[in-house]
């Protein structure tokens, strides 16, 4: 049984890699350690290509420990880690689409990313009788993001579900490729809307970790209270909103009145109601004043006072829990296997946080839970949402007590170096890999959303439900289209 | 629930709350935007969002039109399921090379007269992403635009004027 640092120690250890190390190995170490993720002893964080190279992420959940694994692939193909462990298989398929680097034996040989020129798709096949098909999207009803759904039903009953993703590509990793830092942070933050805060911290780490750099102290207090409005904004709209794919609009609209009320704290306090633009490699261009802690010491009280309301309201209307209850169950062995993050594997018994688990300032100083259940329903991730809203309000005020006075931004050296970065999001833990070159630039940049390993999950969680169930599903889980694609 | 009901007929709605300075430009706008509304549409505009390759924030602050403090459904602007019940098409992202025929279709499938409305920047010219080569660079230059809404997302009372600003034009 090789544990993570074994594994690294038997590679080639590369210099400049931080703050975790980097190690190219051999193609049978490379298959070793895609068995360790498939026996579970470690969890797949990426996989991703460079120049002829392929990397692949790993974590040791329990030690907090990280590595990341380089293999060469002289020849443009390397031995496919989703054969042995599925989780990878989504990644592979990209890869190749966008690198061109085949994953040999990799057990689904269909593009993912690259929809080519209008090719039919070939989807998975459903055999039995009385079955039949529903296309939905990519234009979906809502206001929402594109995709594509086809489900096979037997009269109401989902037998299954495939996703096809990809619409939303824009190339963001090739215009990363020779962009200076300022360009690639805008870049990062729009990679996934909602997600502006965690992507920016997740970019601005992982180049501070490339260049051996610490912001001042204040600046990662200023960016805790930043990434905790986010998780707010994000959490209070999503839980109203899913009532609301319940037909429970009452929720969705006292919800929908706290998250403007978040996003327009945000706007006073910061200058923009996503916070974009806040934050940079070596610190926040956005210093708060007093005037902006008075509107969050506000917010705080007036979320504290009318939310509790809601939750009873929750928790108290039958008829909606009859529809959240035992409704799209996520097992907590496929929750564990996939390593998904956030509340979708925390209401799946699977208690990982990165601010917790791999903690980072100024998350090391304050005190928090991170609440978890095992039923892995619906019903399961609003808790977990719910008493995450709470967590990040009581972050908030130990951040705002502690707020350390002092510069905001430091500047940044011009040389190369590599820096990783895992950063927990509302939606779960962002990874951000990126090499720097010697003049500055950013050489390559990964950015792997957590909803690479939250959406297969959906497909097996929607099987045996209703097809009137999956809305809900699906806005229990929000996955991010635009951070899965790229 | 009995409570929050109750509570719904004795408490003055969001809406009219004692104004902030944004909000006393909000209930100014209401009033153009009625009228105009009335005078061009009879009551009622209906708009079809349509993503074509949004970072989805966007998507958030058109979301946030619905919510308690902008309600636009009062203006008769209202969001629809489909194309075919669209009169106005509100588009956002840069357009990707694998949402372009969707988007085409989309269009075809709107009954005229119909308008297109391109939210965000990178909708107007592909923004921080133009230049990919998987990016076709602006919904003008799939589909025909009366008018482009700038904002990195624009805030809901900039997406608000901004369709004011067509009905005026209509």
């Amino acid at each position: 049984m090789p544990a993570l640092h074994d594994i690294i120690r038997e590679g080639r250890l590369i210099a400049g890699h931080r703050p975790w190390p980097r190690a190219m190995v051999s193609a049978r170490q490379w298959q070793l350690a895609a068995a360790e993720a498939a026996d579970g002893r470690l969890t797949l964080s990426g996989l991703w290509g460079d120049a002829g190279v392929v990397h692949m992420a790993l974590l040791d959940e329990e030690s907090g420990a990280a590595a990341v694994l380089s293999l060469e692939c002289p020849e443009g193909r390397f031995p496919s880690v989703g054969r042995l462990h599925p989780p990878a298989i989504r990644l592979e398929r990209a890869l190749r689409d966008i690198h061109g680097l085949e994953p040999v034996d990799c057990p689904d040989p269909r593009p993912w990313i690259d929809h080519g020129a209008g090719a039919p798709y070939p989807f998975l096949t459903a055999e039995g009788d009385s079955l039949h098909q529903i296309a939905v999207g990519p234009v979906h009803a809502g206001i929402i993001e594109p995709g594509h759904f086809r489900f096979t039903a037997n009269g109401e009953t989902v037998v299954r579900l495939e996703e096809r993703l990809g619409y939303v590509h824009r190339g963001i990793e090739k215009l990363m490729r020779g962009a200076m830092l300022e360009q690639g942070a805008k870049l990062a933050e729009r990679v996934s809307g909602d997600s502006t805060v965690a992507y920016a911290l997740a970019f601005a780490r992982a180049v501070e970790a490339a260049l051996e750099l610490e912001p001042p102290p204040r600046a990662l207090y200023i960016r805790g209270l930043m990434a905790e409005l986010e998780r707010l904004a994000n959490h209070l709209g999503d839980i109203g909103a899913i009532c609301n794919d319940a037909s429970f609009a009452m929720m969705h609209a006292h919800c929908g009145i706290l998250r403007e009320r978040v996003l327009r704290a945000a706007d006073g306090c910061f200058g923009h109601r996503l916070m974009r633009d806040c934050i940079r490699p070596g610190g926040v261009v956005k210093d708060i004043d007093g005037a902006g802690l008075a509107l969050l010491e506000a917010l705080v009280k007036d979320i504290r006072s009318y939310f509790p309301a809601l939750v009873k309201l929750y928790d108290n209307t039958a008829s909606l829990q009859d529809r959240t209850v035992t409704t799209g169950i996520l097992k907590p062995a496929l929750a564990r296997q996939y390593g998904a993050g956030g509340y979708v594997g925390r209401a799946s018994g699977r208690a990982f946080d990165v601010r917790r688990n791999i903690a980072y300032p100024p998350y090391d100083e304050l005190e928090f839970d991170v609440p978890s259940l095992s039923d892995g329903d619906v019903n399961a991730r609003v808790w977990i949402r719910i008493r995450e809203v709470e967590q990040s309000l009581s972050l908030i005020e130990q951040m705002m007590a502690r707020l350390p006075a002092g510069p905001v931004i430091t500047t940044l050296p011009r040389c190369a170096g590599e820096g990783m970065s895992l950063v927990e999001g509302f939606r779960g833990d962002v990874l951000i890999w990126l090499r720097l070159g010697d003049d500055g630039r950013i050489a390559r940049c990964h950015l792997r959303d957590p909803s690479w390993f939250q959406w297969p999950l959906l497909e097996a969680v929607i099987e045996g439900n209703i097809v009137a169930d999956f809305p809900l599903c699906n806005k229990s889980f929000n996955c991010s289209y635009a951070g899965h694609d790229l | 629930m009995l409570k929050f009901l109750l509570q719904g007929l004795t408490r003055p709605p969001l809406t009219e709350a004692p104004p902030a300075p944004e909000d006393a430009e909000l209930a100014a706008l209401a009033a153009r935007l009625q009228a105009a509304a009335r005078r061009r549409l009879g009551r009622s505009l209906s708009i079809r969002e349509v993503d074509a390759g949004s970072c989805n924030a966007c998507e958030l602050e058109i979301h946030a039109l619905n919510n308690a403090y902008y309600d636009v459904e009062r203006f008769g602007l209202r969001f629809v399921a489909s194309p075919r019940h669209a009169d106005v098409l509100l588009v956002t992202g840069p357009v990707t090379n694998n949402m372009r025929q969707a988007l085409e279709r989309t269009y075809n499938a709107t009954p005229n007269p119909k308008w297109v409305v391109a939210v965000g920047d990178c909708a107007i010219d592909g923004g921080c992403f133009a230049g990919s080569a998987v990016v076709e660079g602006g919904v003008s230059k799939i589909i025909p635009v009366d008018i482009h809404i700038p904002g990195c997302p624009p805030p809901p009372l900039e997406t608000l004027k901004g369709l004011l600003t067509l009905l005026e034009q209509m």
